[in-house]
């Protein structure tokens, strides 16, 4: 399995007691397939996708990314992870307001130690991928907010990651900008052959997904299967 | 499948990415900063020539003593060693030269008065020496009623060598002019220690020749506190004696404060500016640890940010400095250009402003990478 959280789960400080956040949530994305995680606001979301991305160790249960499990790794090593395996593509875009596009792509060769020119071809060969090879030099203040989130998408890529984590990638966009994002999540889920979650408030668009899991309150229920 | 492990490499990225796209991008704002950092090192520079021109002028006359302890008289009660109030014996001089490790021992007279040639007069400081004294330039033509002159003094008074001048009252010969030296801002006229004698008023009842201080040349062997004991007096490197210069000390310790603090100053601004701008991008700081940036990769990119600014703005700095000491050399203006009066503040301003930068730098350690997530930035 490329992605394994099982029995995760996850509390908060909430003054004199803790606020269950994840309540022994499992959920197993195999490579290649697209997992979508279904829930309203402040039912955890967010901390799913925080505790796959390694940002958050959990109070209990594991993380496995490619096989490995995440918990007797020093912080230096789960940086060093993030890096090569796990690709995040932000609620907001996040990009940096001084790069082009193709920069924003190449950042992730820099942070690498690597020569970032080196990077410039693989950052092309993305940025046509998502639409967007036209627009490689433009910096993110002269393109638009749909642009920005494809580039988003696309520097997630960028490594090769094993593991794509998405968090509410259309609540900034309107509907068919929407639809179009969750196409592209899909197809690029196929191609680059990465076991990808969605998170996400907004049942539309979920119709190409192979798995739908519903979270209420830090819990996580499998209710689709689409393969 | 295996482990997973993480290899350091070698030489990591040679390039300094995004902080070198954010100085191209935010130019407007580390223009400013830049120019700041520009001032401050012109003003730097400036007060530094400055500092150590008006030091020359005086103390220049002591520093070229063939000479490396300067023995006073010793104080009563407690007080500081002072040119203007030492006066040594014939007797002191004379144990000085007989005392173990002393090559040579020899009185000098010091008295600011003034001189006059034609219509023109000027202070000067009268350095009265033994006859053939290797304390004064060309010490051989020194008589009774033949002066040398510092190049200061007879540009002061226009006179050459073959004129002559007054001195308290005496009439005199200039029998060469040499040397650029100066003491307490007045150039210097080499007399004879009988002529110094006769300028300057008896300080006490007469126990023979008497001169300020005696000019000693010692090796490793020389016991001064000994000799000190027994002489009466108090022997000091001649760099610690031109603290018993009054005026040297007073102008240099307030030029030097002065100094210091631009330099505190210009840490202080370089630190706050990178403060502001640390905090400002603290958010893209966050995305890229999410992403997986190492904070020594972060921290190294944003420091060789801070150096290259630094480094960018203390070189045109200092180099508008040096181009205006070149200008004002040879002028009235007394500023020193020298590698050590331009260089030694910008090396200073570097390492200081870097180290400012570095501590506001620092807060990129904690910046959470969690932050990234979510919808609020
Ligand atoms: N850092 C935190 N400290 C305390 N409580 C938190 C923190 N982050 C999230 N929570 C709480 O945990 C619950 C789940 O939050 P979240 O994972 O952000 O949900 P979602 O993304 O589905 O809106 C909410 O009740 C929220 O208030
Ligand atoms: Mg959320």
């Amino acid at each position: 399995m490329s992605l394994a959280l099982s029995d995760i789960t996850l509390t908060y400080p909430d003054g004199d007691t803790r606020l269950t956040a994840l309540d022994q949530v499992s959920l197993d994305v195999p490579q290649g397939s697209l997992a979508a995680v279904v829930g309203p606001s402040g039912s955890g979301k967010s901390s799913l996708l925080a505790v796959a991305a390694t940002l958050i160790t959990p109070d209990a249960g594991t993380v496995t990314i490619d096989g490995q499990n995440t918990a007797g790794l020093t912080r230096g090593e789960l940086t060093g992870l993030r890096r090569h395996k796990i690709g995040i593509v932000f609620q907001q875009p996040n990009l940096l307001p001084s790069l082009t596009a193709a920069e924003q792509l190449q950042v992730m060769t820099q942070i690498d130690g690597r020569d970032p020119r080196t990077a410039r071809d693989r950052a092309m060969e993305l940025l046509h991928a998502v639409g967007l090879a036209d627009q490689a030099g433009r910096r993110p203040h002269q393109l638009s907010g749909g642009q920005r989130q494809r580039v988003n998408i696309a520097r997630a890529l960028m490594n090769d990651p094993t593991v794509l984590l998405v968090d509410e990638p259309t609540s900034a966009l309107d509907h068919e900008r929407g639809g179009a994002v969750l196409d592209l999540i899909t197809r690029l889920t196929h191609q680059q052959a990465t076991a990808t979650i969605v998170v996400t408030h907004d049942r539309t668009h979920l119709t190409a997904v192979d798995q739908i899991a519903e979270v209420h309150d830090g819990r996580v229920h499998l209710t689709a299967t689409n393969r | 499948m295996g482990q997973y492990r993480f290899h350091r490499r070698k030489g990591q990225a040679k390039v300094v990415f995004v902080a070198w796209r954010d100085l191209q991008f935010a130019k407007g704002r580390f223009a400013l900063m830049g120019a700041v950092i520009v001032l401050i090192t012109l003003l730097v520079g400036l007060l530094s020539g400055l500092t150590a021109g008006l030091g020359q002028r005086n103390i220049s006359a002591i520093t070229s003593l063939p000479a490396d302890k300067i023995a006073f008289q010793a104080p009563s009660g407690g007080q500081d060693l002072s040119y203007s109030d030492s006066t040594v014996t014939e007797q002191q001089w004379k144990m000085w030269s007989k005392a173990p490790g002393v090559e040579s021992a020899e009185p000098l007279g010091i008295t600011t008065t003034k001189a006059t040639a034609g219509d023109k007069s000027t202070g000067v400081s009268v350095f009265g020496v033994k006859p053939n004294s290797r304390l004064a330039p060309q010490g051989g033509k020194i008589t009774g009623s033949a002066v040398v002159m510092s190049t200061a003094a007879a540009a002061d008074l226009g006179v050459q060598a073959g004129d002559s001048l007054t001195l308290a009252g005496r009439q005199l010969k200039v029998t060469a002019v040499a040397d650029n030296a100066h003491f307490s801002h007045t150039p210097v006229i080499w007399t004879s220690l009988d002529l110094w004698q006769k300028t300057t008023p008896p300080t006490s009842t007469d126990h023979g020749p008497t001169a300020t201080v005696i000019a000693l040349s010692t090796t490793s062997e020389a016991d001064t506190a000994a000799t000190d004991h027994q002489a009466g007096t108090r022997t000091v490197s001649t760099e610690d004696s031109l603290s018993a210069i009054g005026s040297y000390t007073s102008e240099n310790g307030s030029l030097q404060l002065m100094r210091g603090f631009l330099f505190a100053i210009s840490a202080l601004v370089i630190g706050a500016f990178f403060t502001v701008w640390t905090i400002q991008r603290s958010g893209d700081v966050a995305v890229l640890k999410a992403l997986g940036a190492s904070t020594a990769n972060l921290l190294k990119d944003a420091l060789g940010q801070a150096v290259v600014l630094l480094v960018g703005g203390t070189l045109i700095g200092t180099g508008i400095a040096a181009a205006l000491g070149a200008l004002v050399a040879g002028s009235a203006v007394p500023f020193l250009l020298t590698p050590a009066t331009v260089l030694s503040p910008a090396v200073v301003i570097i390492i200081l402003g870097a180290l400012g930068a570095a501590l506001s730098i620092r807060r990129i350690t904690s910046v959470d990478p969690l932050t990234a997530l979510g919808s609020a930035r």
